[in-house]
């Protein structure tokens, strides 16, 4: 039967994974547009990024699959941090919309950068066993464990950070007014590289785990994930952490139900307008809510 | 009386393109008082004390103890002892009343003087301590002046730069406000008082300067401000 309860335990585990890493970016964007009002378009790139350098981890370094991890999102925690200093924050006081250019060209150059050093895609090794647990008609792989666990473990440190934590407070201070923050006496230069650092750890982690699931990467990758992620950015409620978590998960649902019962070239165009007429019911967002201030 | 002077502002002035919003303004703040800076909308009160905080460029020299504040950032003034009550209160909404008390610590390194403080806090303003797991947005126009100046007494510093408390609030809640101010600046903390309400102001401070467009225009003890005819006029609406 088509869809008997193990096709569809199947289908929630691919919901799991690929839910997980829209997931995983899209609060890279959010956490970004939080503190700066901005639309880090080079965030894709940064994903796109961290397959690449997992690649050559992998293949130069030789490394196995934690330690090449740990030093791809290292060098994407670097390059994260480097944008914002050198492209936005000699921007902070001028208008949006340079800005938002600026970000278009850091993720421009990013991409050109990556294809001037790889002109052609590049296939990744075979770094972790893929080993495949059947389990009456349901196949767990070992990759889709191991980006389910890793993905589900850094959003709940990344839930606890937000929630619990000075700097989670400063975080979502920071968002609400800006303006008062130093006020209290906190560096908010230094908040900002830790959330661009953060973004793109988990940025950079996403594009590990992606080039797992899909070992071929190129350096155009990041685009269409980019976009995705941001949308379930939005869908959540763009600022709210966990509103970016949710998106990502829904995003994912949308794609693979639609996959379920029509051919997948339709998976974009049924998957975006069903999330366009979910933003025209909740124009915030499922989190979002509109802000008023009170004098 | 031989006091110190804490803050001194010698030729400060700040513009926004070509309107000069602060021109030339000199002043003095002496320890342990409470000075207050009245005037009208406009007259350029907020932009003094955000230049003060380091929150804009300017023209002159701003020293607190000794010390030149120029070219220093917020956050080196603030954990150098100097808190600043904006204006608008600029409470972080989406914290909790808690959660905004914790985070002007950020300069606190001592968990006994956090706690400390934090006693103290709640002893001035017993709402705060009822509300403490509240959203901070969902407390009305006084409690949040109360939790904008309990940040401030978190933050600890022993300069308070106060812009306009009693904005929005009731007659009975300004007074209450002004009390606290008063208590604060008891315990030994300087004041430096920016109102549009001089009645109020004028009674619990010890020295005034009137703002009129960017200048000074008068200044002097309360007794001689509050003498004053023209001020009378003016400000204080007898």
């Amino acid at each position: 039967m088509r869809l008997g309860l193990s096709y569809l335990i199947q289908q929630f585990l691919n919901i799991l994974q690929l839910g997980s890493l829209y997931a995983l970016i899209a609060i890279g964007y959010t956490m970004v547009y939080g503190v700066l009002s901005l639309i880090n378009f080079a965030h894709g790139d940064v994903f796109m990024l961290g397959a690449f350098i997992f690649f050559l981890a992998a293949l130069w370094l030789k490394l196995p699959f934690i330690p090449a991890l740990i030093v791809t999102v290292c060098v994407t925690v670097c390059v994260g941090v480097l944008i914002e200093r050198l492209a936005y924050r000699p921007l902070r006081n001028a208008p949006k919309m340079s800005a938002v250019i600026t970000a278009l060209g850091v993720g421009v150059f990013l991409e050109n950068f990556t294809l001037a050093l790889s002109p052609y895609p590049q296939h990744i090794p075979e770094i972790v066993k893929n080993r495949a647990w059947v389990m009456g008609q349901v196949t767990v792989s070992s990759i889709q464990t191991i980006i389910i666990a890793i993905s589900v473990t850094l959003m709940v440190i990344l839930d606890f950070l937000v929630r619990k934590t000075r700097f989670g407070m400063a975080l979502r201070a920071i968002s609400w007014d800006i303006s008062a923050v130093p006020l209290m006496g906190i560096p908010v230069n230094r908040i900002i590289s830790q959330t661009f650092a953060l973004g793109a750890a988990l940025g950079g982690a996403a594009g590990v785990m992606y080039s797992l699931a899909y070992p071929v990467i190129d350096p155009y990758m990041g685009i269409m994930i980019g976009w995705k992620a941001f949308i379930s950015a939005v869908v959540g409620g763009i600022g709210n952490v966990r509103g970016a978590m949710t998106g990502g998960f829904i995003l994912g649902t949308v794609e693979i139900a639609v996959t379920m019962f029509l051919p997948s070239t339709y998976r974009d165009i049924v998957a975006f307008t069903l999330l366009f007429v979910l933003l025209i019911f909740r124009p915030h967002g499922i989190f979002g809510t509109a802000r008023s201030v009170k004098l | 009386m031989n006091k110190q002077i804490i803050l001194s502002v010698k030729d400060l002035s700040v513009s926004y393109g070509n309107i000069n919003a602060v021109n030339g303004i000199t002043f003095d703040v002496t320890e342990g008082q409470i000075v207050t800076l009245i005037g009208a909308n406009g007259a350029g009160k907020t932009t003094l004390l955000r230049a003060v905080s380091g929150l804009i460029p300017y023209e002159g020299t701003v020293s607190f103890s000794g010390i030149n504040l120029k070219g220093k950032t917020p956050h080196e003034i603030i954990s150098g002892g100097i808190t600043h009550v904006p204006e608008g209160r600029a409470i972080f909404g989406t914290l909790t009343v808690m959660e905004n008390l914790e985070l002007s610590a950020w300069v606190v390194k001592d968990k006994g003087i956090y706690r400390e403080r934090l006693r103290h806090i709640f002893s001035l303003f017993p709402k705060l301590e009822e509300r403490k797991k509240q959203l901070s947005g969902t407390l009305s126009g006084g409690e949040q002046q109360m939790l904008a100046i309990g940040r401030a007494i978190m933050t600890g510093g022993s300069l308070m730069l106060l812009d306009e408390p009693s904005m929005g609030l009731s007659p009975l809640l300004v007074k209450e406000i002004f009390k606290v101010i008063l208590d604060i600046n008891k315990s030994g903390k300087t004041i430096l008082l920016v109102e549009q309400n001089a009645n109020m102001a004028l009674h619990i401070a010890n020295y005034g300067y009137v703002l009129e467009t960017g200048k000074i225009v008068f200044h002097g003890s309360k007794e001689v401000l509050s003498g004053n005819p023209k001020i009378r006029e003016a400000y204080l609406g007898v």
